[in-house]
């Protein structure tokens, strides 16, 4: 790669004082039940875990543990709500109870974008300007279905399924809860749910407004734990239905434990999509569009644009103008409200990125990292770039989660496509070009669920998302999000 | 006057005007007419709409129709159900405003609990009529080929003369959840609900013009709501033959769209539907190539 | 600071080859910049370095050699009650005020910009445009804000827009040339980004948004996209432009975000008066309370404020 002359300078002069959000109003308790038939209830062996800050590994909260015999209550809750009340209850009042938790969350909403960054790692801009308006967004747009449903699907009369058991991780803690709870209930379902083990905290605070706005008990659970009391769920007889988003391997793991039982499934997992620029793009725009693919919530996306491949002719430009991008980006504190990218949710997360970047050397890549400084104490990674490696890297196959970008050229529209579906995942893509006809003939070959035009990673409640072959099966929102959670045969 | 030194309060009486462009003036005709209960007693002195209130109402509507049909269908949503929430913390007043024009209590009680819902219930669609009736569609050339619904423009409505509240709720909320704006005639004989609504439409974030509300005499308005030329279409909740008639025969000047809606019951589930939002949709379908 | 007139490329270059722009990934770019968050003695240095950049502007078919004096000595007095002010970069007047101006200001460093070239339409003959320009040049003008021939421009007759800017710069002399794209007529952020190429070429010293005679004036996307043609130029040719947003600044709050668009898109080299200025005229008070709540921690009134 060639030295640029004329050069771009960031970092002295003008610096941005910290600018720390207010957490005094926040309110964490020091210890979190089970949240089971309307009531905290203590777990039955009595074992508890903690959730710590990632940014700065201090404790948060000390949290239930749920063993196979709190599951087994939840359950029985939730069947005790699906038989009672919640199936004899008229679908538009089951609709306002669903308005009221979207209502409740809007005014809570500050609260939940402070605890949800100090949980996770993720900066306060995002957890406020985007996950919590879009969970509330989700109970909104699902409590309009409730009474309407059998518009969706001509010809049948929809049924609920009964209970499901819910199971979602740590990148997006709060909306993962939306997006598993608002259809399920609005399609007349009960529900168990298992926030990730790193971040239970959003998940448990949403059981308090789901009791404030008065569901009758049962109707939700939220059942904290790891792995084990993931499997238990999965496990258990009287679950109907198992909604899963989290990795490929666990979700494997997921649909062989229940073949043969009849149980209805999605999964909603991992993702290596391709960002594709044409040197017809309006190439700012789509810097700035991998910039989001893959920088921000700190690469802990399955649809992330964790793949560039630019069109040989503007490769440098492309490059030059992401590095100079890359200098902006600002590594710190999630509380802080001009941190772009915070911390790594986990240290095994961190591992597992550090070991990836290793290896992206060991395979002879090319690294380059932001110059960034990041805090002591906590996880974190720089924004890297990988130049120099091609379709048989393992960086360039395997699925890193963290904000590292692995850089390939191309030269027709037709090796664009072809790299870009050479992989066994298919959950998004992205296509950069001006050219509409192009667009329209990318969209039509490339094999992935989302496809994202002259933009990425935008997300709506209205918009159907899920993957291909080894990215999942089953569609999230929107009307397709619908079918999931219903009976539809004759 | 009283001899037994009362010191009862004095109430002081409401004013009923009408709702144009965000405000609240009385008719420009200076005319009005007189609802009285069924014992003869003076209830209020209803504005008299004329023609020139249409007129004005008509340009407001059609001022606020870009920025109502632009607005992300998130936020129409959002508007409806906040309607909903300000009429459910003013439901006694309107209660008691239908018992006043002849309801009684307990019927009045559950037409406003419906209306309530039904503003509910039409904001729910407000994201997702679109995803119902849209298509993709299958053309054999190699083009992307999609329908989309637009809303029509600005909807006159002569909502329904023996309904005080349901009627007219009924038939504003899947016109303006489309994007459209409208003019709205109230009833006649039950018209002071009309006026109420209009002041909780205007604490719900509706902006200006989007829904107008006229009262007055049926006769002397239906024919401008029928022929204004920059009026894109008509509803008329009206049971008499006639009177349906000669509004599509008059709309037929700028070929508005006739939505008519007699002999409904509307309080009646079956009353509530998504293809009332689809009566003041318009489609329009695009070609694109699909190559390199 | 020194304005020494660089030479132009001179030619008129390849304007099929522009960058083509993305409004909608334009808008959420801006937006992203607004919610930086600015505070302490980093909203205090912004503050002051944007009085520092600030344009005093009064552009009135009934400006009188008063209100033109009123208007320098509210720019070399900005508010007494606070000590260790910046003074203002420039004033901005048109051509017949330019020696009130000058004689206004005596020998403080502030500079005389002229609007020239039938501000603001453009429409006249060039032989008006040149003569206009040198007069103004003549009676002291350190600064030339002209204007492009729009209509010219959108017809797709580069080489007449191009030939214009280069005859005006020549005229300048020793003065600095800002060119106004007026980019509320240019339509399209294309459009923009092709005549921000063109003028710099041709020999524009600084790239202003404005004339602040219509609406839309300065705007964050319309000058993102100029900031991001002259980034891309100073790639090519290693030569600096400065950059004016003009109009539709009047608060301190939005002043302060274009500032970290400008940080995050050039870097510091171009965080000076000399390579950015903003073309505003109430935006110094708001800015001057702003400081005065930042020493004190009470929000302040216009009252307290002098208004020339």
């Amino acid at each position: 790669m060639s030295t640029d002359p004329n050069k771009l300078a960031f970092n002295d002069g003008w610096q941005y004082a910290p600018a720390p959000e207010s957490t005094d109003h926040v309110k964490i308790d020091d210890q979190y039940e089970l949240f089971i038939g309307g009531e905290f209830v203590a777990p039955e062996e009595g074992r508890y875990f903690e959730s710590i800050n990632p940014a700065t590994e201090e404790t948060l909260s000390s949290v239930a543990l749920a063993s196979s015999a709190d599951v087994d209550r939840a359950v029985k809750a939730a069947r005790k709500a699906y038989n009672g009340a919640w199936s004899k209850m008229k679908a538009a009042d089951r609709a306002k109870y669903i308005y009221r938790i979207a209502r409740i969350l809007q005014e809570r909403a500050r609260e939940f974008s402070v605890i949800e960054s100090l949980d996770g790692g993720k900066p306060i801009r995002e957890s406020r300007d985007i996950d919590v308006p879009l969970a509330a967004a989700h109970f909104f747009y699902y409590a309009g279905w409730a009474d309407k449903l059998e518009y969706a699907f001509p010809g049948r009369k929809p049924e609920p399924l009964g209970v499901a058991g819910q199971i979602i991780p740590w990148n997006f803690p709060l909306l993962m809860a939306a997006w598993k709870i608002a259809p399920a209930l609005a399609c007349g379902n009960t529900v168990v749910l298992k926030p990730a083990e790193t971040t239970p905290l959003t998940a448990l605070k949403l059981a308090e407004v789901i009791r404030d706005a008065g569901l009758p008990p049962g109707v939700v659970n939220i059942v904290t734990g790891a792995g084990e009391t993931g499997a238990a769920i999965v496990n258990h007889e009287d679950v109907d239905k198992i909604a899963f988003t989290g990795s490929t391997e666990v979700g494997r793991l997921i649909q062989r434990s229940i073949a043969g039982t009849g149980k209805k499934y999605t999964l909603e997992l991992g993702g290596k999509a391709a960002n594709i620029i044409f040197a017809d793009a309006a190439i700012d725009q789509a810097v700035e569009g991998i910039v989001n693919g893959i920088f921000f919530n700190q690469g802990h996306v399955c649809c992330a644009g964790s793949r560039l491949i630019v069109q040989e002719s503007v490769a440098d430009e492309v490059v030059r103008k992401l590095k100079d991008r890359m200098e902006t980006l600002i590594i710190g504190d999630p509380l802080d409200k001009n941190t772009d990218i915070g911390a790594i949710n986990s240290a095994a997360q961190l591992e597992t990125i550090e070991s990836y970047l290793r290896l992206g050397q060991e395979e002879g890549a090319e690294m380059h990292q932001s110059s960034c400084a990041v805090p002591e104490r906590g996880y974190w990674c720089r924004p890297t770039i990988f130049t120099g490696v091609s379709q048989s890297n393992r960086i360039v196959q395997e699925e890193i989660f963290g904000p590292v970008l692995a850089i390939q050229t191309f030269r027709t529209l037709e090796e664009g496509l072809t790299k870009a579906n050479n992989t066994p995942y298919g959950l998004s893509g992205g296509v950069w070009t001006d050219k509409g006809a192009k667009i329209f003939k990318m969209t039509q070959g490339l094999r992935a669920g989302v496809i994202w035009a002259n933009t990425f990673n935008k997300f709506d409640p209205t918009s159907p998302f899920g993957g291909y072959k080894e990215s999942g099966v089953g569609r999230e929102g929107g009307l397709h999000g619908l079918g999931a959670y219903l009976r539809l045969e004759e | 006057m009283t001899m037994t030194g009362s010191t009862a309060r004095v109430p002081v009486a409401k004013t009923y005007k009408i709702y144009i462009d965000g405000k609240f003036p009385r008719t420009e005709s200076g005319r009005f007419f007189t609802l009285e209960d069924k014992d003869g007693n003076v209830l209020a002195n209803i504005c008299r709409g004329s023609r020139k209130d249409f007129r004005n109402a008509v340009v407001a509507a059609r001022k606020a129709f870009p920025g109502w049909s632009a607005a992300s269908a998130y936020l129409r949503g959002q508007i409806l159900y906040r309607i909903a929430e300000m009429l459910e913390g003013r439901k006694e007043q309107f209660v008691a405003e239908l018992h006043l024009q002849g309801q009684s209590k307990r019927r009045a009680q559950k037409e406003v609990d419906a209306a309530i819902d039904r503003l509910i219930y039409y904001a729910g669609w407000s994201d997702k009529y679109q995803q119902v009736f849209s298509a993709v569609n299958p053309v054999s050339s190699s083009h992307f080929n999609f329908s989309v619904l637009e809303p029509t423009g600005v909807v006159s409505v002569l909502s329904p003369d023996d309904s005080g509240l349901l009627g007219l709720v009924s038939n504003i909320a899947p016109v303006i959840v489309g994007g459209n704006t409208c003019v709205v005639l109230a009833s006649t004989k039950m018209p002071l609900c009309a006026v109420s609504f209009a002041e909780v439409l205007h604490a719900s974030d509706v902006p200006a013009g989007v829904v107008n509300i006229l009262t007055g005499y049926r006769e002397e308005l239906t024919g401008q709501f029928a022929t204004h030329m920059d009026v894109n279409a008509i509803i008329v909740c009206d049971d008499d033959a006639q009177v349906a008639k000669d509004v599509q025969y008059q709309a037929a000047d700028n070929i508005k769209r006739v939505i008519q809606r007699s002999d409904t019951d509307w309080s009646k589930e079956a009353a509530q539907n998504p293809y009332l939002i689809k009566d003041t949709q318009e489609t329009k379908t695009t070609w694109h190539p699909i190559g390199s | 600071m020194t304005l020494a007139a660089v030479p132009s490329t001179r030619q008129l270059p390849d304007l099929g080859r522009v960058a083509l722009v993305d409004e909608v990934g334009v808008k959420e770019r801006a937006a992203r910049f607004q919610t930086r968050s600015i505070k302490k003695e980093s909203k205090i240095e912004a503050l002051k370095m944007i009085l520092s950049m600030i344009d005093l502007t009064t552009l009135e078919g009934m400006d009188t050699p008063g209100k033109v004096q009123q208007l320098c000595q509210k720019a070399i007095h900005l508010h007494d009650a606070m000590p260790d002010l910046p003074h203002v970069a420039a004033v901005c007047v048109y051509p017949t005020m330019v020696g009130v101006a000058k004689k206004a200001l005596g020998t403080h460093d502030i500079k005389v910009a002229s609007v020239a070239t039938a501000f603001p339409s453009g429409m006249a003959p060039r032989q008006i445009k040149l003569e206009e320009t040198r007069i103004a040049v003549e009676d002291g003008a350190d600064e030339i804000d002209m204007v492009i021939s729009r209509g010219a421009f959108l017809q797709g007759e580069y080489a007449f827009v191009f030939d214009e800017i280069a005859a005006i710069k020549e005229a300048c002399g020793a003065a600095h040339l800002k060119v106004i794209l007026e980019t509320g007529e240019l339509g399209t952020l294309d459009r923009v980004r092709r005549a921000s190429v063109l003028a710099m070429h041709a020999g524009a010293d600084f790239i202003k948004t404005s004339t602040g005679k219509i609406q839309p004036a300065a705007t964050l996307p319309v000058t993102l996209v100029m900031l991001q043609a002259i980034r891309d130029f100073y790639y090519e040719t290693g030569r600096m432009i400065g950059m004016k947003p003009a109009g539709g600044i009047s608060t301190a709050k939005l002043a302060v975000h274009y500032l970290v668009m400008l940080r995050e898109t050039l870097g510091n080299a171009w965080m000076t008066p000399e390579w950015y200025r903003f073309g505003a005229s109430s935006l110094a008070n708001d800015v001057l309370m702003q400081l005065q709540k930042q020493a004190t921690g009470i929000y302040q009134s216009p009252d307290y404020f002098s208004k020339d």
